[in-house]
């Protein structure tokens, strides 16, 4: 369903992405791991448009990402953004509904309203929340409410950008349990970057392994434990010494 | 590289960072201008901003003119008392504040006010993902946030340099009155009889062009911000700065065509 074909990206002297290749199929929830600066977040931007690649190919369905109908194609999307990227100025329903009060989703108000507080509610807020701004919600809320508006339109591909960074065990617990019980009942596609392994472990039915730009390993969930890659292992183990330099 | 050339090419890098950046700001001007009449339309956040930059700059436009209006009557009366030409000071104040001091003030303040808010907002909202938020959800950051602040600058700035030239001339009057012996009927009819149409419409143009000066810096200024809090802060100075001296500059530009064509 995503394919990503040899995808180059570099900011300046910074080669960022240096031929990067995934496949996600449909209905699959693949977590993209690895370290800070590795390139998670700009393939997850270079996927939508908001960043564009230097060389290289990224389709959805087949479709080249960078041609066609942008407002179709994005209408298929989703995004948990790592902060939440909550609108300040908006009351929380109203960012939870903000694709449905405009386009081609757009809803008279009483009903968009009433579906974002169905959302609010499926990820565990109550009602009450709905009035109030981002500014007056802790953390664990606003990502609730960023999981919340990324479902708002029931969308075939949902992305999420560290969903549990910066969330207590707890929080991210719950966070890691909404996004895969909801991805499982919308049978959704979802693309996943962290480097929360307890993440991974929640979320993913596969996994890739981003180093230097390219992936390094992926496989099924099951394998990050016993695969021999040395990259992974580290990664996966934390530990300091291994192949991953630990100041970069 | 000799170091005799180190200081050419300081200036030859200066200046293609500058050419670079008025080619950037034109493009960025160019395609929020063609968005104003393409849908779709954000009727309720051309409101909001309308009140943002409009209504609450009217203190602060208005105070500036009062107390500018009344300054110069002062010095013209002062002024023109050396040659025996203190009767002039209704005249000059009129077209001084509608001219000149009215629309250069008010852009000015509105400026310090307004460009220096939208260049903040949009800074924040482009570090917090905000902007990149906007897009995922279908919805063109340059139609639903530049466009409503710069048709809200445009078009609040004129309304705002009228009710400023109002006070501006009022001001004169309190000053010319009180303190300076002037007649209250006499002073009010030598500045109505004087003033013509196209001095009150030629500032009322520049007010539009100031609005649309100061909402473009500010929204390119914010869009393009840095990261972090340094790069908001940076991002809200450019916007300030940038947008003064172009308005300065706008209004000798205008002055020449206007009065000197």
């Amino acid at each position: 369903m995503i394919r990503l074909d040899d995808v180059h990206k570099a900011f300046g002297p910074k080669r960022v992405l240096q031929g990067l290749s995934l496949d996600v199929a449909r209905g699959e929830s693949c977590v993209i791991i690895g370290g800070s600066g590795t390139g998670k977040s700009v393939c997850l931007k270079c996927v939508l448009g908001l960043v564009t690649p230097d060389s290289g190919l990224i389709t959805v369905d087949g479709q080249d990402v960078q041609s066609g109908d942008r407002d179709a194609f994005l209408a298929r999307f989703g995004m948990l953004f790592q902060g939440g990227a909550l609108f300040d100025s908006l009351p929380v329903w109203q960012n939870v509904a903000f694709r449905l009060q405009r386009g081609p989703q757009k809803r008279p108000k009483a009903e968009a309203r009433e579906i974002a507080i169905e959302k609010l509610r499926r990820v565990g807020l109550k009602p009450d929340v709905a009035d109030l701004f981002p500014s007056e919600l802790s953390g664990g809320m606003q990502k609730r409410v960023g999981l919340a508006r990324a479902i708002a339109a029931e969308p075939e591909i949902i992305f999420f950008d560290e969903p549990t960074t910066g969330l207590d065990p707890i929080m991210s617990g719950v966070i890691n349990d909404l996004i895969r019980e909801i991805v499982t009942e919308m049978g959704a596609t979802a693309l996943t970057i962290t480097h929360d392994m307890r993440s991974v472990r929640a979320i993913a039915d596969k996994v890739a392994m981003l180093h230097e730009g390219v992936i390094r390993w992926h496989g099924p969930v099951a394998e990050i434990d016993t695969a021999d890659d040395p990259y992974l292992r580290q990664f996966v183990t934390g530990a300091a010494k291994g192949p991953i330099a630990a100041v970069r | 590289m000799s170091p005799l050339l180190i200081p050419f090419a300081t200036i030859g890098r200066s200046t293609l960072g500058m050419l670079r950046v008025i080619g950037q700001v034109t493009i960025y001007a160019g395609q929020a201008v063609s968005h104003i009449l393409r849908p779709p339309f954000y009727p309720r956040e051309l409101l909001w901003q309308l009140l943002q930059i409009g209504w609450l700059s009217l203190p602060v436009v208005g105070l500036t003119a009062l107390f500018t209006g009344g300054a110069l009557a002062l010095q013209i009366f002062a002024g023109g008392s050396r040659f025996n030409a203190e009767a002039v000071v209704p005249q000059i104040v009129a077209i001084g504040i509608v001219r000149e001091l009215g629309p250069v003030l008010g852009g000015l303040m509105v400026a310090g006010r307004v460009a220096a808010a939208i260049a903040a907002e949009l800074g924040t909202m482009k570090v917090t993902e905000q902007i990149d938020a906007l897009v995922t959800l279908s919805t063109n950051p340059l139609k639903y946030l530049t466009v409503p602040r710069i048709l809200a600058a445009t078009i609040s700035l004129p309304i705002l340099v009228a009710v400023g030239d109002a006070i501006g001339i009022f001001g004169g009057y309190l000053v010319s009155t009180t303190r300076l012996d002037f007649n209250e009927a006499a002073y009010l009819r030598n500045t109505v009889d004087f003033l013509e149409l196209w001095d009150i419409t030629s500032g009322l143009i520049k007010g539009a062009v100031f609005g649309f000066i100061v909402a473009v810096m500010g929204c390119y200024h914010g869009m393009n911000s840095g990261r972090g809090a340094q790069g908001v802060g940076r991002a809200t100075t450019n916007a300030v700065v940038s947008a003064s001296i172009m308005i300065l500059a706008a209004n000798y530009l205008l002055t020449e065509l206007f009065f000197n064509a």
